[in-house]
């Protein structure tokens, strides 16, 4: 019988959420990593128990870990706890050394963007804010991070190394942080199309690349973001989200800082979905796992006021593909409810009847068992919860 | 051998207690000492000391004998108490934080 993993990031550590098939009952495990903000984990497609974990502080700096028992042990990729220094012969793993490429090659002169004033910046790294995993190969995973670049490790974690290209990109140099830091935090990985790879930043805009990540490509028009100097810029939109269906790769959907929104030719152009929601303003968006045109986002009032309009906490779904909403309420706080759900906090199951999930800043995760008719609470008490993945398990 | 105290958080990424000792090559400095812990403690590797830079991390402070060194030259030696092991080098985490 089927089992439900849902892994989440919090503030001050990480929770392991287990249920069966039913998904009425839930055993809670943790917290890992007491204390530490876990911006993200995944488990890998091609074994589930293979997990990687982003622990983050601000005062002692990234750390990647790894788990290969689905969450009971973990381990920093490479160095164990207790290894004894491999000395000079054998260099140590660096699994939590995100250097930016500065080579002649590739990396120059990607030495600076845009601070929030204009005026250049270096870039600096500061938190990996999203982990995929490959479809294919367990030990091949992709970092986003802070500042905004994309790294990739293909030994499990152990060593990374930045896809400069991305970077590299003629805008990089005007790319600007969002309220929350120049983030990459959305990656996309077509498993038709293996060297396909959609990422979004915070506030520079998404990209794609078609060859594995060396060359990329804005994928910005149709964007109209009033609160730039140019609203129809190649760069600058804050883009929160995007969501793709793996049985139609070419149709993306896309959470804007304000805007739904809908492309049907993989990011080359993008019209409007919003419809009759009651705020446009949100972070996450998620595809139902057999319907690839229906979809969910949580409005949010406003991009000042960080919680659900009318202080009711409301999932909507259009089923499709946009533009018709329908408020999804039942077992969801209807007063009085003044969360926030995060961009990485929304995930869905495989199951036949198709589970949606997603946390809040205020510690609850939610469960729907029936595609967002009904909703349970799965925790009501954790940490602000930052990220949410679910696994289907055999 | 000197002493080294921990903040909880490195306790919990090294599996080790809060003070730990090191044997550190002379002449015996806040580098030598911090190098010494990650030899020892492969998981604190970029944990006190940045990746790259090999600079100290802004929420990191280093305390010998009650006195803050953390902006002293790291590669300035450390007082003969701390060299001698009755007195314990302190890495502190920042006061601040929610």
């Amino acid at each position: 019988m089927s089992k439900i993993r849902i892994l989440a990031g919090t503030r001050k550590g990480a929770f392991i959420l287990t249920s069966d098939a039913e998904r009425r009952s839930w055993q809670v495990d943790g917290p890992h990593f007491g204390g530490w903000e876990i911006y993200h984990m995944a488990g890998s497609p091609v074994n589930p128990d293979r997990l990687y974990a982003s622990q983050t502080s601000d005062w002692f700096g990234q750390i990647i870990q790894r788990s290969d028992d689905g969450g009971k042990t973990w381990q920093q990729p490479g160095t164990p706890a207790g290894t004894p220094d491999p000395g000079p012969e054998s260099p140590p793993a660096e699994s939590n050394k995100f250097a930016y490429d500065v080579s002649e090659e590739t990396g120059k002169p990607l030495t600076t963007h845009q601070w929030y004033d204009g005026t250049p910046h270096p870039w600096e790294f500061k938190r990996v804010w999203h982990l995929e995993p490959c479809h294919s190969n367990a030990d091949v995973v992709y970092a986003g991070v802070e500042d905004a670049a994309l790294f990739r490790s293909s030994d499990g974690g152990e060593n990374w190394s930045e896809l400069a290209g991305l970077r590299g990109h003629s805008t990089g140099m005007q790319w600007q942080p969002g309220a929350g830091g120049m983030c990459l935090h959305t990656i996309l990985l077509d498993k038709n199309f293996p060297e396909r790879i959609y990422v979004a930043i915070s506030a520079a805009g998404a990209f794609r690349s078609d060859d594995g990540g060396t060359t990329w490509r804005t994928i910005t028009n149709g964007l109209v973001s009033d609160y730039i100097p140019d609203p129809t810029g190649e760069i600058g939109h804050c883009v929160h989200r995007l969501g793709m269906h793996p049985s139609n790769p070419d149709v993306l959907f896309m959470q804007k800082h304000w805007d739904v929104m809908r492309s049907d030719d993989r990011g080359e152009n993008w019209h409007e979905i919003s419809g009759n929601l009651p705020s446009d303003f949100g972070f996450p968006i998620a595809v139902h796992a057999h319907e690839p045109n229906t979809i969910y986002v949580v409005p949010i009032k406003s991009d000042s006021e960080h919680y659900p309009p009318e202080g009711k906490l409301r999932v909507y779904r259009s089923r499709g593909g946009g533009d018709e909403w329908e408020a999804l309420t039942e077992g969801l706080p209807q007063e009085n409810c003044y969360v926030n759900v995060l961009r990485d906090a929304m995930a869905v199951d495989t199951l036949p009847d198709c589970g949606i999930y997603f946390g809040t800043t205020g510690g609850q995760i939610y469960c729907s068992p029936d595609s967002g008719d009904s909703w349970l609470t799965v925790a009501a008490n954790l940490p602000a919860v930052l990220s949410v993945e679910v696994q289907t398990l055999d | 051998m000197i002493r080294v105290q921990l903040p909880y958080h490195l306790r919990t990424l090294a599996h080790c207690e809060a003070e730990v000792e090191l044997d550190v090559p002379a002449p015996v400095t806040a580098l030598a000492a911090i190098e010494a812990l990650e030899r020892k403690y492969p998981t604190l590797r970029g944990a006190v000391l940045e990746h790259d830079t090999r600079k100290r991390r802004p929420k990191i402070r280093f305390f010998a004998c009650k006195e803050d060194i953390s902006h002293d030259s790291m590669s300035e030696p450390l007082a003969e108490d701390i060299v001698n092991g009755s007195e314990p080098l302190m890495i502190v985490g920042a006061i601040s934080g929610g």
